[in-house]
Formats: C-alpha cells, structure tokens, sequence
C-alpha cells in the first residue's frame, strides 16, 4: 500500500477516533510524523474569537448574548459583536468599557491581569481627557452631518480645549 | 537615506558579528504604542490616520539627536520599494500591503525603525547583530522616553500600555531573537525545540514573521506575554532560553561531523556547487542552499568563503533587492536568472580574481 501522501510505501497504519466515525490513514514516515505532530502544533493559544464563545456559552442565554454583542462603547461607536469577531479594538476606551467581558479573554492571552512594567513617566491624569476627544471629534463630525452648527461650534470649542492642555504642559 | 543606497549595504541583522554570530543572527526588541487621542487604527478614517502620521512624523524629527532619522511615507512607495523595505526588516508585512496613510523612520545605520500606522499607531523597533538583547533594551527605553515627553501614549492604570489587540497590551513588547538552525532541521530535531517553547508561552516563527515559513533555517523566537511581567523578566525570559538552543544546534552539528562527516561535507559541496553554477534559480532555493554553505563555513567545511559575504547574499538575492541592486523591474523568471548571475558573480570571484592574474 502507497502512502496517501505520496509515492512511498506506507509503513504506519493510523485510525483516528477523535471523529464522529473512525477514519483509517495510511502513511509513510515521513508524513506520519508530521501527520502525529500536527495535533500538538495546532495547540496554540485559543483565538480570541474563540475564547470569548467559549466563555459566553457558559452561563448566558441567547437573550443576554444578542443583548451583550450590541452594546457599543461610547467613545468609537464599536460594538461588542464587531471586537468579538475580530478580535480588535477600536479604541483606548474599549478596554474600560468592556473589562468585565474582557477579563477572562486577558487571563487566557497573559495568564495575568495587572501590568507589571514600565510606566510613562509624564503623569498620565490626561490620558483619559485625550480619548474623550475621539468622542468628541465623532460627536462633532455627526453634529456637522446634521447641520446642527450650534452644537458643532460648542463641540468644537470644547475639542480645541483638550487639544491646548496638551501642549501646554 | 535614500533605498538605492541601502541596497548595496548589508543592513544590521545580517552584519555577521556580534556575540555568537555563528547561530544567533539578530537580536529585535519591538514596542507597541497608540496615541490616547485616536481611534486604534481599524476605526480611524483617513483624516485620523494622516492626522497621526503628521503628529507622529513632527513630533520624531523634533528629537535633536535624531537629526539622521529619515521618514519614508510608505504609501507613496511602489510595490518593489515596499517589499523591498520588508525584506530588510525595517517594516512589516502588514505595513507594507495595508492602505492609506502610513510611514516609517529609519536611522542611517537601520537599527531603528519607528512603523507608524500598523497594527497600533507606533511600532518602536530596535535591531543589533548577534545577541544583545540588552542593549536593544536600553536604546529602545530611552527612545520610547523621547516619544513619551512629546505624546500622550494611551495607557491604564492596571493594564498598562493598551493595544488595538489585547494579546500586547501591557508592555507592548516583543522581545525576538533570530536564530540559524540548519543541523536542528536537518537531525529533524527542530520540531521538539519548538514544542518545548511553546510550553513556555515562547512563540517561534520564521524569517519574516507573523505566519512566514521558515526560510533559509532561520528561526525567530520571541515571548508570547506582554502583561503581568515586566519588560526586564520578558527580556530574561527569551534571553535564558537562548543559550540553551544554541547548545542543541552545537551539539547537532557536532553530531553531523562525527556520525555522517561525508553525508555533511557533501551536501555542503553540493549546495555550493549548485549556487555557483545554476542559469535559473529561485529565491527559496538559494536560500536553502545558502544555510548549507553557512553552516559549511562555520564548520570549517568551506574555506575559500567568509560568513558576511554569504550574509549579503541572504539578503542580495530576495525579490525586491534583487530589482533594486538591477536597476529595473524583473518578472520571476527574468528574476531567477539575474539571481543565478549574481551568485555568480559574487560567489566565483575568487577564481575570476586568479584568472586576473593569470592574464596579467
């Protein structure tokens, strides 16, 4: 018998069981080695995507499924459903937003949940003044589109605010 | 710096020195960075992302003691000087076939690269031939205090630096090491290494990243975690096990030479013969065979050869270096046969130089 892999003879006869029907390969060394390997390779830390399934199936309907994925943060408008299945950000403030939901995602990539290292020296009290313009921009730009000047000229004043603290400190 | 110029020179991974230069190539230390005012990159309109580029771009060439950095605006480059960019190390994959505003600075010498626009906002990368992971450390710390004085970084009190992607939040740090494992392949012993990294949350890839096959034998290994540890013990962590894979490829090799001396010594012979006489032949051939020849000189086997020359051919003879260093765009097969010419040429000099001398 040839291997089903190429023209050598087969020398291991293999049933694989993990299936829902067992299923015979017949291979030479070569690809049998790499065919008993390939199990063990592919145990490479769960995708995102999959861990969060994972997760979610434990313990929650579809009802709070359906309800989790459509909640949006409010800084990029993202939704839970669209990070879930990309397995990305939209932005800085995502990671407050759904740090519950993230959590076990964080704990099965790091294996912890608190950073240890480096921090940036500059104080970092503005950080979080600096996201709010990502929404503040989107705000503005919608405000725009809607011909809603009046709101527009306030966001914009109010943008320009945060824009100046930064590069007077 | 302009690429014409950079084609001719070797670039730093591949200088050939450094501490045991023999199997470790390189040493790579890589910081992940966002600004706290913008939309990580997939929700940024193009507005965001040239509003980034200009900020990051005003900002760098700010810094006095970068006055050598230059800042290529990658999506103004044609195909052939991206991939080129790529081959050098200087800029992912990603960065070179993602769309819209997007950059790089290098450094004249090309141990720093700062990608703007890829997966984050910032891709700090230090480089250093041979193993030297901890002054990649020190340099790329201190560049990343220069940014940090004039951008506001995105950052969490408990989860540190965040990322578009949560597998590099907390540090942002990728601490790599490339490694020439030819007898490892060859004693088919590589994939046991592998799975005893990957036990220990290390990440193996091959020359150019992220899903890249290991060409030529070289291996890139690098940690996994970037949150809960910190920087120092991720830098440990890659660094202790380093050692100990270049004991194992020292070992395969010494086994080589005892148990099959002729078997070695003739697929060394062979792979430079092939590369010395070819008309046709493709780039991962050449690479195959160039591992061959450079565990040959590094064995004593071939003695006509240095380690740098064989280096520069590493890097000479991939796709965009190649049209680069020719002047014109090739197709593969105009490409294939340049490359077989330029081995050629490079690797037969010596005998070219004796006929020289003969006719004088």
């Amino acid at each position: 018998m040839k291997c089903q892999h190429c023209e050598k003879p087969a020398t291991f006869h293999i049933t694989e069981l993990t299936g829902p029907k067992p299923q015979e390969v017949h291979l030479c060394e070569d690809h049998a080695r790499t065919y008993l390997t390939q199990p063990e390779e592919l145990d490479k830390p769960d995708s995102i995507a999959s861990v969060l399934s994972h997760n979610m199936q434990v313990g929650q309907t579809a009802e709070e499924l359906a309800r989790l994925d459509q909640r949006a943060c409010p800084v990029c408008g993202i939704t839970f459903f669209e990070f879930r299945h990309q397995g990305k950000f939209g932005c800085p403030h995502d990671y407050v937003c759904f740090e519950e939901e993230l959590e076990p995602v964080i704990v099965n990539i790091h294996g912890e949940t608190t950073h240890t290292g480096k921090r940036p020296r500059r104080c970092s009290v503005g950080v979080d003044r600096k996201t709010d313009l990502i929404r503040l921009r989107r705000e503005m730009k919608d405000a725009v589109e809607k011909e809603d000047y009046e709101r527009a000229v306030r966001l914009r004043d109010e943008i320009r605010e945060i824009e100046q603290e930064g590069s007077a400190s | 710096v302009r690429l014409e110029d950079l084609a001719g020179q070797c670039g730093e991974w591949l200088r050939g020195n450094g501490p045991e230069s023999d199997i470790v190539v390189s040493s790579r230390i890589r910081l992940a960075r966002n600004l706290a005012e913008f939309p990580f990159i997939r929700k940024c309109t193009g507005h965001d992302r040239a509003a980034i580029q200009d900020t990051v771009r005003q900002q760098i060439l700010g810094v006095d003691r970068w006055a050598g950095l230059t800042y290529i605006d990658v999506n103004q480059l044609d195909s052939v000087d991206r991939q080129f960019l790529v081959e050098r190390q200087l800029i992912s994959r990603e960065l070179a076939e993602a769309d819209g505003s997007r950059g790089v600075a290098i450094d004249a010498n090309e141990k720093f690269s700062l990608m703007v626009n890829e997966e984050d906002h910032l891709r700090i990368q230090v480089m250093h031939s041979g193993l030297a992971l901890q002054t990649a450390w020190e340099q790329i710390d201190e560049i990343d205090n220069q940014i940090e004085q004039r951008i506001t970084y995105a950052f969490h009190p408990r989860l540190g630096y965040l990322t578009a992607c949560p597998t590099n939040v907390g540090t942002g740090i990728r601490v790599s090491v490339m490694l020439h494992l030819p007898a490892l392949v060859i004693t088919q012993q590589i994939e046991k290494v592998f799975r005893s990294l990957q036990k220990i949350s290390l990440a193996v890839r091959g020359l150019y990243g992220e899903g890249s096959q290991a060409m030529g034998d070289f291996y890139q290994i690098s940690n996994q975690i970037t949150l809960g540890r910190s920087e120092q013990q991720l830098i440990e962590q890659v660094g202790d096990v380093v050692p100990v894979i270049i004991d194992y490829e020292r070992r395969a090799r010494e086994f080589l030479v005892q148990e099959s001396q002729q078997d070695l010594h003739d697929r060394v012979c062979r792979a430079y013969g092939i590369l010395c006489s070819a008309q046709s032949i493709s780039s991962q051939e050449t690479m195959q065979l160039l591992s061959s020849v450079r565990m040959g000189i590094n064995l004593g086997l071939i003695n006509d050869l240095e380690i740098p020359t064989i280096n520069k051919l590493f890097i000479h003879t991939q796709p965009a270096h190649l049209q680069k260093l020719r002047g014109i765009q090739l197709d593969t097969a105009d490409r294939n046969i340049y490359r077989a010419h330029y081995l050629h040429s490079h690797l037969r000099k010596l005998d070219r130089g004796n006929d020289a001398a003969e006719k004088n």
